[in-house]
């Protein structure tokens, strides 16, 4: 139902060429991420597919059907958009209801359809209200109301979650996630936050400057980074990246080892430094360590672990963890 | 909207607005422009005949044609002075806690809403008469002469009425230019160690700057072409005293039918008006590109 | 303000704001008192306190038939604003909608005509008139007053149609409306409220415009602008039935101004302070 095929799409904006050239396949009832940084192209990517808008060239087929000229609305997509973009001369009723009102249901379907999708997420009781009364996460639940009622066989999500507070978003990212267990429905969600990606996605598409960088699942870009841009975006806090001596011991250009692949120990270790800032979370430590001729490190112990700026450390990268890149910030196998 | 839509369909809903605007422009100045070189009297319709300049040099050496002038510019220059200082004041006052702020805001803004007629007349026989008006009856009451407002000082009467009636526009203004000052600013300031003169000097006149530009901007295009009041009150005199250049031109064309001459006159207006449009283009221009 | 004002400072500045704005409607407030009192009363000297008559009122119909010029203002301000609308609605949306690189310099250009002089077009527009029989006509003014306030409408219009979120308008596509289905349920209802700011804004200017009113009317068509400029010679002292004349023909404006405080702001000032 949500079989998605992107064929060598591009995209020029003037005589910007913002993705140059894309090849993507998305299985049906699969959670993709587009992920990356600002201005990689992920939401243009996004709007492409939706069909707001226009390639300038390649193909986009949604369940083997050449989608490329046709409108947003005969792709039978739903988007939910970062503002939520609700009608707000419309109650909550009537903003679900839109959709269906446009593909000319009756108005008893459209009665059961739009009180089932507002019990699935809470909104019985806001059925009357106008967007200007809600809050930030009920404004975003209609969004997601009213395109569950489409039925489309995938679901796009611009951003949804950058408007809310730190708090709201990890609720609504649990919500989200439980949604999409619950209709098995394709799900194809933009952000540029990596933690929502991996805690969400089946498959992460990282992206940057127009590019694919890596499609993995988060777990295969966690521990085979193919190159350096995948490997400092993926995974909080960064990866360390390490140049020069060390990393040619190991034939490569530059070497790169998380900071939860790095033993710590005050008494001994193949790396010496001393530690800069250090932050006390009570469920994990994070230190930041000059290590000496390597530059900072950032090293991430488990629990509580009593050290202070000035106290020297020693540091022992796991040999299996550590990732070679060489000149062209390419992974080495 | 996405390039689905036809240009043509655009074009074709712009249309009428273009053309009709440039038919108004085109058509009158082209024939003012047309009749400035002719010898054209209302009272003498069958003479008619290329008169060259003579009609601008009539109009240079008519001893009212400068006086009208200075008297223009002095209105345009006394009008903003007083709506632009008491707008920054009255904003101020306004941008307090008052009790009451909504009846305050409404009975100030009121003046504009008045129709120059009305608004001249009243200042002329209710205000300003000699006889009966209330600043006669407080000059008696203080002793003094009451003053003649109308014929001693036209201009200056005139002034009064205009910037009445203008100062509620830069008020406005001013007040929402005042009032979208982030107040975290002001408070920066104060943390800085900055008193009310020096927030008011180094912050707040800054930022009103722009909103200053406008208010002085649009009031000039509208104040070059003050006429009712004129009409209503001194019909221009004593003498020349009052009169500004739209009220010249007024009186060449339709009184004096003197169709060569006020049009010669409105070529000059024009080009005045023009070079304040300049500066107000500008203006306006920057604020389309945000 | 998260710091508590004192009352006193409170008070104090209550004071002096309702002092000063006491001043400045004080020529309206005493020509609302001056129509209701005798004609006997209103050389009598300063006084505010009226006997409350409203025989001024009543003469005002009688004796000068207030209702004619009253109507021509009600039909040259309303004609012209439908009409500007109907010019204009389109233009500024499909300028909001579908710019293009000229749509700045269109609007600038437009702008521009609003600055012309009336002064400078006063002759051939006169001639003109008087040519064609448009002279003292409804028809010719409200013409005339659609032209000359054609730019602000247009420019209200498209600051307000620009304001309406792009990305609603996707919603709506996404969510299967065509261009007319876009239209009617989306578009419309939110531009609604700045159609109506720009009526209401449009409205008052013509109501007050008093160049062209006095000049190109005499008697059939003259608006209230120029029936209370006729009474600018002094023919005997009847000043009580001018203020009667004078505040009905302010009052609906007034108060019609009195709720268009932020349209004024945004429409005279071409959208440049919002």
């Amino acid at each position: 139902m949500g079989n998605i095929t992107l064929n060598n799409v591009r995209k020029t904006f003037g005589s910007t060429e913002v993705i140059p050239g894309i090849d993507l396949e998305i299985a049906d009832g699969e959670f993709v991420v587009f992920v990356g940084p600002s201005g990689c192209g992920k939401s243009t990517l996004l709007r492409l597919i939706a069909g707001l808008e226009d390639l300038t060239s390649g193909m986009i087929s949604i369940d083997g059907r050449e989608v490329t000229d046709e409108p947003p609305a005969k792709r039978g997509l739903a988007m939910v958009f970062q503002s939520y973009a609700l009608y707000p001369h419309m109650s909550v009723y009537n903003n679900i209801a839109f959709p269906l009102k446009m593909a000319k249901l009756d108005k008893a379907s459209i009665d059961k359809t739009v009180r089932a999708a507002a019990e699935t997420l809470n909104l019985t009781p806001y059925l009357d209200r106008r967007p200007g009364q809600l809050s930030g996460g009920q404004r975003q639940r209609v969004a997601i109301g009213r395109a569950i009622v489409r039925q489309p066989g995938a679901f796009l999500f611009d951003e949804p979650l950058s408007n809310l507070d730190a708090a709201l978003r990890g609720t609504m990212r649990l919500e989200i996630s439980e949604l999409h267990q619950h209709l098995k429905t394709t799900m194809i969600y933009v952000t540029h936050d990596q933690v929502e990606a991996m805690t969400m996605a089946d498959k992460i598409v990282v992206l940057n400057a127009g590019n694919i960088e890596q499609v993995g699942s988060p777990l295969e870009l966690y521990r085979s980074p193919r190159n350096l841009f995948v490997a400092g975006f993926i995974g909080s806090p960064r990866m360390n990246l390490i140049s020069g001596g060390e990393a040619e011991r190991l034939d490569a250009a530059t070497i790169g080892v998380r900071p939860e692949h790095l033993n710590l120990s005050t008494e001994s270790g193949k790396w010496k430094g001393t530690v800069g800032v250090a932050e006390h979370l009570g469920s994990d430590t994070f230190l930041h360590v000059h290590a000496d001729g390597l530059g900072q490190l950032t090293v991430r112990a488990d629990g509580e672990f009593p050290v202070h700026h000035g106290d020297t450390v020693w540091l022992t990268p796991e040999p299996e963890r550590v990732h070679r890149f060489n000149a062209g910030g390419e992974a080495i196998r | 909207m996405a390039t689905k839509q036809t240009r043509t369909l655009a074009r074709l809903m712009m249309a009428p607005a273009v053309i009709l605007l440039l038919i108004w422009m085109i058509v009158p100045l082209s024939m003012t422009i047309w009749y400035s070189f002719q010898n054209y009297n209302l009272l003498n319709p069958m003479t008619r005949g290329f008169a060259g300049f003579f009609n601008y040099e009539y109009f240079y050496t008519d001893p009212a044609f400068f006086q009208a002038i200075s008297n223009t510019l002095i209105l345009v220059l006394g009008v903003l002075a007083i709506t632009v200082i008491g707008g920054i004041l009255l904003a101020l006052l306004l941008d307090q806690p008052i009790f009451g702020q909504g009846i305050v805001r409404i009975l100030i803004i009121s003046p504009f809403f008045v129709m120059p007629p009305v608004a001249a007349l009243v200042w002329k026989n209710m205000i300003m008469h000699p006889g009966y008006g209330v600043l006669a009856d407080i000059s008696r009451f203080f002793g003094l002469q009451p003053v003649d407002w109308f014929a001693q000082f036209p201009l200056t009467s005139i002034i009064i009425i205009v910037a009445w009636q203008w100062l509620p526009f830069a008020t406005l203004i001013l007040l929402t230019a005042l009032q979208s000052l982030d107040e975290e600013q002001k408070e920066a300031a104060e943390m800085d160690g900055a008193n009310f003169l020096n927030r008011f000097w180094y912050l707040t006149l800054p930022h009103l700057a722009r909103a200053i530009t406008v208010v002085i901007l649009i009031q000039t295009i509208f104040l070059l072409a003050v006429y009712a009041e004129i009409l209503v009150t001194t019909n221009g005199g004593p003498g020349y005293a009052s009169t500004n250049l739209a009220f010249l031109i007024y009186r060449t064309a339709l009184l004096s039918y003197d169709v060569g001459g006020a049009s010669a006159g409105g070529v000059i207006a024009v080009i005045l008006a023009n070079i304040v449009a300049i500066f107000l283009m500008r203006a306006v221009g920057r604020n389309l590109d945000r | 303000m998260a710091r508590s004002i004192s009352t006193r400072r409170k008070i104090i500045v209550t004071l002096a704001a309702w002092g000063v704005a006491f001043v400045i409607f004080f020529p309206i407030l005493y020509m609302l008192i001056t129509s209701l009192k005798t004609e006997a009363e209103a050389i009598a000297g300063i006084s505010l306190i009226p006997s409350f008559t409203f025989e001024n009122y009543v003469e005002v119909q009688t004796q000068r038939d207030y209702f004619k010029p009253f109507l021509n203002s009600v039909i040259i301000s309303v004609g012209s604003t439908l009409v500007a609308l109907l010019i204009a609605v389109p233009a500024a949306w499909s300028m909001a909608f579908s710019p293009t690189r000229r749509t700045k310099d269109i609007l600038m250009w437009m702008l521009s005509t609003k600055m012309m002089p009336a002064v400078g077009v006063l002759v051939p527009l006169f001639l003109i008139f008087r040519d064609t029989g448009l002279l003292d006509t409804r028809v010719g003014l409200t013409l005339v007053l659609t032209l000359v306030n054609l730019p602000i409408v247009v420019w209200m219009l498209y600051t307000y149609f620009r304001e309406i979120p792009g990305e609603i308008l996707e919603a709506a596509r996404m969510d299967g409306a065509s261009l007319a289905g876009e239209i009617i349920y989306v578009l419309t209802p939110m531009a609604v409220p700045g159609i109506a700011s720009t009526m209401l804004l449009n409205i008052i200017l013509a109501w007050n415009e008093a160049f062209w009113t006095l000049r190109l009317t005499t008697s059939s068509a003259a608006p209230l602008t120029a029936f209370i400029a006729s009474f600018s010679s002094p023919q005997g002292l009847f000043w009580a039935k001018l203020s009667a004349a004078s505040t009905l023909a302010i009052a609906p404006i007034l108060i019609m101004g009195w709720f268009s405080q932020r349209q004024l702001v945004r429409g005279l000032t071409f959208g440049a302070v919002k």
